[in-house]
């Protein structure tokens, strides 16, 4: 255990000496203050609206940015030690491999949550300051859940950079298979939805279809802060098709699964992996 | 400490270590030499249980070398050996040392002992090739082990940090900890060693200490005679009876004999030839190390292509 927090701390001590961390929290802040007070100027309006609104635009920018940061970040976690040589070395110490993994996922899952809630922590802060008209038990209830299901978007992303870094033997070809994955579940997935939408018409049962939603965790994260806002009135596209689903927790649930799961993978595939 | 029995490795369907047994006790110095890709590397990564062999059993300090926290007693310095490069010395000593659950307070003599106490706050990046490689060193020390793994450690180091390094190996050995000392650096180890394993493509060629190793390879031992009087006339009396008798210069000769005979020939020699010096030169390690290579046929083969 204590071998853990020890591999924690130096990827924790690297995020801030690389400032990793300041950018990602810079880049969270700035992105929902900006939203926050310009999101509406398309309309012809500037100035703070109102926290749904807020809420909805940053969800489906963060719904992007959030897996690429995370991708980012973690991608050459195992692959470069190892093309580094320290991974050798690291295995040689009174450490296992499940220490070493776990160790660093905490690590960069401790400077995504740190990110996250001084980032849209502080958005939130801004506006029950400088908004009128705000009910502030609203605003925390709002960004709470979004900086919550936020972090846990992003540890799945985590998760799904360190499989596919315990996996690949080259930092170019995992930085590759990062961004294909970024690509996937952030572009595609809903495309590839939608298609099947259309073409089946109706074919298939309408029960089962709104579960494929849970396939894909920006899909969980996205029903995670809409639903919970304004009754799906605002939601489009393919995401509608979870308006039926019968959930609430187990939406919660869902990403915790898209946490867990890849990183099970990531330790299977490590353990295998040839030093 | 160590014991390899039967040991097979392969990568992939190439097979590089064959049926191989090894064994070091406390307080031992195991040279391990060989060509490039002979597979000194594998062995120690079976030891150091990096990787599994796929016949035969290794036991490391009397376990399994999978297990986690027998390895706080073993050090490995890896041949080329890498830190992260925007960490500072003292701060790659200090995370590996909390690794280790060594005390810290080792950190700053072990710098001191390696000789990078200056460049202690300077980013490994900037290091030098030898600079990292005693880096790699004062890691291995950490937590005073009993076994000490060191593949290629002199590669970089000036002469005096190589003896140093030697004097260390002394030192760690009469403290009681086992050694293995990887090395293509064969001139100077002699001396630091208590035995010597010589592979050759993933074959055991020998193992002993030298004394054993040069009575297997009936290797010959050369008198030098020099400042022989009448020279001429010496050779023509003795070329029956010692055939490997040669003149060396206009007042040297050299007999090649053997371990037995050393001394009665020169015995012999002594009472009926004048001369003013008699080195006796002992084969070398480098000597007994070309000896059994080159018995290796594959070798041969290689080396006729
Ligand atoms: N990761 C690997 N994958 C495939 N083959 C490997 C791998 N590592 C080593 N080998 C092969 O195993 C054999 C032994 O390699 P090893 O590194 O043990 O040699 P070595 O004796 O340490 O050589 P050197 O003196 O060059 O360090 C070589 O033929 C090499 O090609
Ligand atoms: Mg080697």
């Amino acid at each position: 255990m204590s071998q853990i927090w020890r591999i924690a701390q130096k990827e924790v001590s690297d995020g801030l000496r690389n400032r990793w961390l300041l950018a990602i929290t810079m880049t969270f802040a700035i992105l929902a203050i900006g939203i926050a007070w310009f999101g509406s100027a398309a309309s012809g309006e500037i100035g703070f609206s109102n926290v749904e609104t807020t809420i909805a635009s940053l969800t489906s920018l963060a719904s992007f940015l959030i897996p690429l940061i995370a991708l980012l970040v973690a991608y050459d976690a195992i692959v470069g030690e190892d093309e580094g040589g320290t991974l050798l070395l690291l295995l040689t110490y009174p450490l296992s491999r499940m220490h070493l993994l776990i160790g660093k996922f905490c690590g960069h899952s401790i400077i995504l949550g740190l990110a996250a809630v001084a980032g849209f922590g502080s958005a939130a802060l801004a506006i029950v300051v400088f908004a009128e008209g705000v009910v502030v038990s609203e605003v925390l209830a709002a960004f709470g859940r979004f900086i919550l299901s936020s972090t846990l978007l992003g540890w799945s992303f985590l998760a799904l950079a360190y499989l596919v870094s315990a996996l690949v033997t080259e930092k170019k070809r995992a930085a590759g298979l990062a961004l294909s994955i970024w690509f996937l579940f952030v572009l595609v997935f809903d495309l590839a939805l939608l298609a099947l939408l259309t073409s089946t018409e109706g074919g298939m049962s309408p029960e089962t279809l709104p579960w494929l939603l849970m396939l894909n965790p920006t899909d969980i994260y996205r029903l995670i802060n809409l639903a919970a806002m304004n009754g799906f009135g605002g939601v489009s596209g393919a995401l509608a098709i979870g308006a039926d689903l019968p959930l609430t927790h187990g939406l919660w649930l869902g990403l915790a699964v898209w946490v867990a799961a890849p990183l099970l993978l990531a330790h299977v595939a490590f353990m295998r992996r040839a030093i | 400490m160590i014991h390899l029995e039967g040991v097979s490795q392969y990568y992939g369907r190439h097979q590089v270590l064959h049926d191989l047994n090894l064994t070091l006790g406390e307080g031992e110095v195991l040279g391990l030499f060989g060509h490039n890709g002979a597979g000194k590397t594998t062995t120690i990564k079976l030891i150091l249980g990096l990787l599994r062999p796929d016949r035969g059993n290794v036991l490391t300090l009397g376990r399994s070398p999978n297990q986690v926290d027998m390895r706080r007693q073993i050090g490995y310095l890896p041949e080329n050996v890498m830190f992260y490069p925007q960490l500072s010395g003292l701060e790659t000593l200090r995370y590996f040392a909390r690794l280790k659950q060594a005390p810290l307070t080792q950190v700053k003599s072990l710098l001191e002992q390696v000789g990078l106490s200056e460049a202690a706050n300077q980013k490994v990046k900037t290091y030098s090739k030898g600079m990292r490689q005693r880096l790699g060193l004062a890691q291995a020390l950490l937590g005073e082990p009993r076994l000490l793994l060191l593949d290629e450690p002199t590669v970089g180091l000036d002469p005096i940090a190589t003896a140093d390094l030697y004097e260390l190996v002394d030192g760690l050995r009469r403290q009681g900890a086992g050694i293995i000392l990887c090395s293509h650096v064969l001139p100077g180890v002699e001396p630091h060693i208590d035995r010597a394993a010589i592979l050759g493509h993933g074959r055991l060629r020998a193992e002993g200490s030298l004394g054993e190793l040069r009575r297997q390879a009936q290797a010959p031992i050369r008198l030098r005679l020099s400042g022989v009087k009448h020279r001429d006339q010496c050779l023509e009396r003795w070329k029956d009876q010692i055939p490997d008798m040669r003149p060396v210069n206009a007042h040297s000769l050299e007999i090649a004999t053997d371990a037995q005979h050393k001394l009665e020939l020169l015995k012999v020699l002594l009472t009926s030839i004048q001369v003013e010096d008699v080195d006796i030169h002992q084969p070398g390690l480098e000597d007994l190390y070309r000896y059994f290579i080159a018995d290796d046929p594959a070798q041969i083969k290689e080396t006729q292509q």
